[in-house]
């Protein structure tokens, strides 16, 4: 295992280094102290790691991940894991707004709350959060699941494609496009699934499932308030 | 003012509500809903033809055409970048999806631009592998979609451009209708096939210029900054947004013009937003000036630029290069006459064809339809674009030389005056004859 404190090492040396392991990993476990909120931590990571920061991350933190394992022991920034493709991020305590944003693959998971903007124009990315997510979550979702087991906030998957919404506790308002659908069988499992590989102890059967309605998918004359 | 001779006299046409706008009157009452066009704003504006060299005369001395030697290259991203970008000659090829254009269209623009050693763009829909193989130097751009993102190309990449905005469209997202979504470019960019996309107009995770430098320390992070990093604006509060651009980080600022083409937009946006590429290009200049920052942050220009005289005016105003988008297309055959009666079929003609978002250019360009695109042969396409970009090239040397300039970048303001009252007051040059710049000094 190797240890980096952040506050005798620079991010750009820390990143490097863990990105020097995509050519050759010499060194699979890391643990990083002291993040005191900086920005950019573990971003870019390209290779099966497990990293865990003890801390507060600022923005970005495990941006862009590939296939690597981060864990946040703190709260998170702005855009965690934003346009993440493979691996695994977990936050165990609160993340800011935009987590997940973007994000094409692996799994995200928010222990605490979610911000605002919660999996923000996600491209197939899993998003579960333990707690509740913020107004404008999944805003242009195109593609993947976001489970929230609290609440969600206003305008929830407003302007939604094909991602698939599950939501245990209430929904302030839905945005432009998005509605509540049956929850089938296979919604059922695949949630059960979601839920167990995020380790969350919650009875998928007290969900309720939001979609798109597709009634935007093409301009329309009746649709004009909508743009 | 040419006299109309089709028009019987005594018909008097309105200048208010001339056939154009009664026809858009009209189509509005037939639809319902706004035009979506491609193409640039159409409407006159002042532009680069309302300036003129002062080439050498007593008080100057000219270079000799062909013999002297004429400095045409430039480096982009000195600022940060490990690696900056070194350019052949100043102008670059502007960024123009795939699925906007065909894919025969998007490697004949890179084979273009790297037989004259220059860069081309990618677009709003990612980094495809024909255009990649072909492009000795290729800028990816980050747009707010994020389409296609992905960390693999972002390191493909020569230089990453953050897009905040298109001069056609300043604050407005991107569309690409139904028509064009085929089953590679709904793939590329995780949507169903056949739907009609609007691209968001803001960033989904940094919403001002203190979060965005943040963003360019990520980009910089993933990419071990190596490659330089360009922020696009289209113009608008062109001198604080440059200002900002450079606090946030930029190694290279793209400022596009309003002239700036598109693939599709909104007409009444395309025509009623943003500020010509002339009024432009001094506001940006003055910010980099006023930061210490002029040739340290390099100014790439768009907008409207169509021969080597837009290109050497542009330089003169202060630029480091220009991207060119339209013009590139046009070179290819956009717009080709020999298409002429097809483009009647269509309710178009050569020339006026803007229609980019319904994907039936005739000439294989603005489609995705695999016919029309086998029109277009990428090696011929791209032969013609180097032809074209060498002409640009060979122009811009001929008038810094008359200018006595041994090298593009070394054209200045001074060397230019103005025609019209108010291309000096946006070029900040005089009134040509007098020494008046409105709005400076008399
Ligand atoms: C067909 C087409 C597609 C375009 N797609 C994009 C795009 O994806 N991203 C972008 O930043 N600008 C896009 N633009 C704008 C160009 O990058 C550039 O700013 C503009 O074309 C420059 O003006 P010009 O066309 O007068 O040369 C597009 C322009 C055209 C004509």
């Amino acid at each position: 295992m190797k240890t980096v404190n952040l506050s005798e090492v620079s991010i750009r040396e820390l990143n490097q280094a863990l990105h020097d392991q995509k050519a050759q990993c010499t060194e699979e476990t890391w643990t990083v102290l002291e993040p005191k909120g900086q920005h950019n931590i573990a971003c870019g990571l390209d290779q099966t790691l497990s990293v865990d920061i003890h801390g507060h991350a600022g923005y970005y933190c495990a941006g862009m991940n590939q296939k690597a394992n981060v864990t946040i022991h703190g709260n998170a920034g702005q855009g965690v894991a934003e346009n993440m493709m493979s691996g695994v991020v977990r936050v165990k305590g609160d993340a800011s707004q935009s987590a997940g944003a973007t994000a094409h693959g692996g799994l995200l998971v928010v222990e605490g709350n979610a911000g605002a903007r919660c999996g923000i124009s996600m491209k197939g990315v899993d998003i579960v959060v333990k707690g509740d997510v913020g107004h404008m979550s999944c805003f242009m979702g195109q593609a993947g699941n976001l489970v929230v087991c609290g609440d969600a906030g206003d305008a929830l998957g407003d302007s939604l494609y094909e991602v698939k919404i599950y939501v245990k506790g209430s929904v302030k308002s839905l945005g432009a496009d998005c509605i509540e659908k049956e929850m089938r069988s296979e919604h059922l499992a695949e949630l059960t699934d979601l839920l167990k590989r995020a380790g969350i102890d919650e009875d998928p059967t007290q969900f309720k499932r939001y979609g798109s309605a597709r009634g935007l998918y093409n301009f329309k004359v009746d649709n004009a308030s909508a743009y | 003012m040419s006299e109309d001779t089709k028009t019987p006299a005594g018909l008097r046409e309105s200048a208010t509500f001339d056939r154009n706008t009664m026809h858009e009157i009209r189509r509005a009452a037939d639809t319902g809903i706004y035009d979506i066009r491609g193409f640039g704003a159409k409407r006159k504006l002042p532009h680069f033809d309302d300036l003129l060299f002062l080439g050498a005369s007593m008080s100057r001395y000219p270079l000799e055409g062909y013999r002297e030697k004429c400095n045409t290259s430039v480096t982009l991203g000195t600022r940060f970048a490990k690696k900056p970008i070194e350019l052949d000659i100043p102008v670059t090829i502007a960024g123009m999806s795939f699925g906007a254009l065909s894919a025969n269209a998007k490697e004949a623009l890179g084979r273009g631009a790297s037989i004259m050693g220059t860069s081309t763009t990618t677009g709003d829909g990612g980094m495809t592998p024909e255009e990649r193989g072909q492009s000795k130097k290729l800028v990816y751009q980050y747009l707010p979609s994020r389409y296609g993102m992905n960390p693999d190309d972002l390191r493909k990449a020569d230089a990453i451009e953050v897009v905040l905005g298109q001069g056609a469209k300043p604050g407005g997202g991107g569309m690409l209708l139904g028509q064009k979504i085929t089953d590679r470019i709904a793939q590329m960019r995780t949507l169903p096939k056949g739907v009609d996309q609007r691209s968001a107009c803001r960033h989904p995770d940094w919403t001002g210029p203190d979060d965005l430098a943040i963003k360019i320390l990520e980009l910089r992070e993933i990419t071990d900054w190596q490659v330089p990093i360009y922020i696009k604006v289209g113009a608008t509060r062109t001198y604080y947004d440059v200002k900002l651009a450079v606090k946030a980080g930029a190694d290279v600022i793209v400022v596009d013009g309003m002239q700036g083409g598109t693939a599709a937009t909104q007409d009444v946006f395309i025509e009623h937003v943003g500020i010509p590429t002339l009024a432009a290009i001094p506001q940006a200049v003055q910010a980099l000036q006023e930061m210490g920052m002029h040739r340290k942050v390099q100014l790439i220009v768009s907008g409207g630029i169509r021969n080597g005289a837009d290109v050497a005016k542009c330089m003169a105003l202060g630029a480091d290069a220009v991207a060119i988008g339209t013009a590139a297309l046009v070179a290819l055959g956009c717009n080709h006459p020999k298409y002429d009666d097809e483009f009647k079929k269509i309710g178009s003609a050569a020339g006026y064809y803007d229609d980019y978002q319904e994907g039936k250019d005739p000439a294989g360009i603005s489609t995705q339809d695999p016919e029309l695109s086998k029109r277009l042969d990428p090696v011929e396409a791209g032969r013609r674009l180097a032809n074209y970009l060498n002409v640009l090239t060979l122009e811009a040397q001929t008038l810094a030389r008359a200018c006595g300039k041994n090298d593009l970048r070394n054209l200045e303001p001074e060397d230019l005056v103005a025609l019209t009252v108010e291309s000096a007051a946006m070029a900040r040059v005089p009134l040509a004859g007098t020494s008046w710049v409105p709005g400076q000094k008399f």
